[in-house]
């Protein structure tokens, strides 16, 4: 299919690489893949993703039916894959709504190329995030009674836990982020109302529209609503991933009780985040040819963030391991030396090489402009994120005070399924959005031309 | 009664040109209607400040008071637990939830609010009707202003919208 809008590299506008980018254009170019025939990559991509999400089904089958016992944790290392994959999904899950809220605080106009997209990633991360504590919990049928509700038990919540703060965050957050979502997209609603030929889309599309019809009144108050969320988003973000440190940080274990890992969280969230955006908007531009709107510009500031972010998680590898040798408590020391030479060394090499060293290769701009070299470092930094979260857990719980618990947690065929697994549900998720709703925004495409002066 | 006059224009610097020329006659601009919000248009049409803002901090602290309250009243009243020492109010902990769902609350009135001041959800419209207006989320701009009261008022807001740089000028009536 040829691109609707003519990419032209040096792209003759900063954040547009097409030399004429009218009203029209735009709208084409976004909202025609939405309703031309579904292709042959498309469906070769369900096909795909399909039975990664049925195995994943298939998987949480299984552990009900057999309980925790399938994965390799043993009653030293308490947790495994579960709450590691939980923590990566929710920091991508973290992302979407980050980026998003602080470009639009930061008025940073090339934010309407990838926030859509940002934001959906959002959405099915952390809904598959929120599968993974219930599933770790031994009897998961008892996952409400993480909810306040007057039962014949007389009980309530321990409002000191945790794991009860990570409740909240993790429900308040999957809604935020759905009306966050939802207000932006009602604009390209209508538009997609207006354009879809068939009665069924005009009426499915339409009732979600709500009867946007781009008053000037509409417009004015969706500002103030969408600015206010978005303000209210990041201190909202950082809470929630901050709670998830909270989660190690709030015990007593050597490795875990250390005030930075809030903020390092955060951080942490923000970089694997970042680094599955570049790899989303990778897929997309080439996908739904996309290449005049998501242009190399964007892939070069989304870099220098991601090169940033790698700094600050360096920084923040070097205090802890500082602060267990200036701390001087023994096994502190013990577990970092643990981490350098212990039974999981060659894992934290591996993501010290991932997150710390393959980004620091961003400094060069041909690597920043090379699409092949950003995808091989984006991928290299989701495995190094999630390898630093497995490793928090097993490195600390493989390593507590007492030797004689000192055990080794085994990585079996069900730790890999929901591992792996959950990756194809995502990516099923992800095309279904992108067969049904405009993957990038086509209203504030439109104001980033005129802005431009690409009309 | 002569209904208003709905103009369509093909680009932003029309629609703000009719907006000008509309300011300095007796005719009255009502709305208008855009693919994207176009700067200074919210402006010239005298839309008075959003109280979105309040009715988000006003839903958020009530509701963020009664997730505090509720901690207090469980933690406190109805099942003291001794949690190694910490007092039964442990409130700088407690406060972790309420801004949480606090937050949430915030966004929800937000949008509620949102709603109401512009008239939506609804399912139709008599502008729907005007035709060509479905361009108005996608690449054009429209105009929507009543004529003064004198008898000729009407064919000269009609000159002055087609002196803007007017596509069509509808007259919008009534069901």
């Amino acid at each position: 299919m040829k691109p609707v809008l003519d990419p032209v590299w040096p792209a003759p506008h900063r954040w547009i690489a097409s030399q004429h980018a009218s009203d029209v254009a735009i709208t084409q170019a976004i909202a025609d893949p939405v309703f031309a025939p579904v292709g042959r990559t498309w469906w070769i991509a369900v096909l795909a993703s399909l039975p990664f999400a049925l195995w994943f089904i298939g998987s949480i089958g299984w552990l009900f039916y057999e309980g925790i016992g399938i994965w390799g944790i043993n009653s030293t290392v308490v947790w495994g894959a579960a709450i590691a994959n939980y923590v990566w999904w929710i920091g991508i899950g973290n992302a979407g709504t980050l980026i998003s809220s602080m470009l639009l605080l930061t008025r940073q106009q090339w934010r309407g190329s990838i926030n859509r997209f940002a934001e959906t990633m959002t959405l099915i991360a952390v809904a598959i995030a929120g599968i993974m504590p219930i599933i770790h919990l031994g009897r998961p049928l008892y996952a409400y009674w993480l909810a306040p509700y007057p039962n014949t038990m007389a009980l309530w919540p321990q409002w000191r836990s945790a794991l009860v703060w990570d409740f909240w965050a993790i429900v308040s957050y999957l809604l935020f982020s759905i009306l966050f979502w939802y207000v932006s997209l009602i604009p390209d609603l209508a538009t997609m109302r207006d354009r879809a030929r068939f009665r069924a889309g005009q009426v499915l599309y339409g009732i979600f529209a709500l009867g946007w019809r781009g008053s000037a009144r509409h417009w004015d108050r969706l500002k103030v609503l969408h600015t206010t969320m978005a303000a209210l988003g990041v201190p909202l973000v950082c809470s929630v991933h901050s709670i998830v440190g909270l989660d190690f940080a709030a015990s007593l274990m050597p490795g875990w009780q250390e005030s930075i890992f809030p903020p390092y969280f955060v951080v942490g969230a923000m970089y694997s985040g970042f680094a599955m955006v570049i790899i989303l908007a990778l897929v997309i531009r080439w996908g739904l040819n996309l290449q005049a709107i998501i242009t190399m510009n964007h892939f070069e500031v989304m870099s220098r963030i991601v090169l940033m972010a790698s700094i600050v998680m360096g920084y923040s590898y070097a205090t802890e391991w500082f602060m267990a040798w200036y701390g001087g408590e023994h096994s502190e020391r013990s577990v970092v030396a643990f981490e350098f030479a212990g039974t999981y060394a060659p894992l934290f090499w591996t993501l010290l090489f991932c997150n710390v060293l393959l980004p620091q290769a961003l400094w060069f701009p041909h690597v920043r402009r090379s699409l092949p070299a950003l995808f091989v470092i984006a991928i290299a930094i989701n495995i190094g994120m999630w390898l630093e979260r497995i490793l928090i857990i097993f490195n600390t719980l493989s390593h507590d005070y007492m030797p004689s618990v000192w055990r080794t947690f085994h990585f079996g065929f069900w730790d890999w399924s929901f591992l792996i697994a959950p990756l194809g549900l995502f990516a099923l998720l992800f095309l279904m959005f992108v067969r049904l709703l405009p993957a990038v925004s086509m209203f504030e495409m439109r104001q980033l031309s005129h802005e431009e002066g690409a009309t | 009664m002569n209904g208003p006059l709905i103009a369509e224009f093909a680009d932003p610097d029309a629609l703000r040109a009719a907006l000008r020329l509309i300011k300095g006659s007796e005719h009255r601009a009502i709305d208008a209607f855009t693919p994207y919000p176009v700067e200074g248009v919210a402006e010239a049409l005298n839309i008075p400040a959003s109280r979105i803002r309040y009715v988000m901090l006003g839903g958020g602290l009530i509701v963020a008071a009664c997730a505090f309250a509720l901690q207090w009243y469980s933690a406190v009243i109805d099942y003291p637990l001794n949690s190694g020492g910490r007092p039964l109010n442990s409130w700088q902990v407690f406060l972790l939830v309420p801004f949480e769902v606090g937050v949430f609350a915030a966004a929800l009135c937000g949008v509620i609010a949102f709603f109401r001041a512009c008239g939506l959800p609804r399912l139709h419209h008599p502008l729907f009707e005007i035709p060509g207006f479905e361009r108005a989320t996608q690449d054009h701009f429209f105009l929507l202003a009543a004529a003064g009261d004198d008898g000729e008022a009407i064919r000269d807001l009609r000159g002055i919208l087609q002196a803007a740089g007017a596509r069509l000028v509808t007259e919008v009536r009534q069901p």
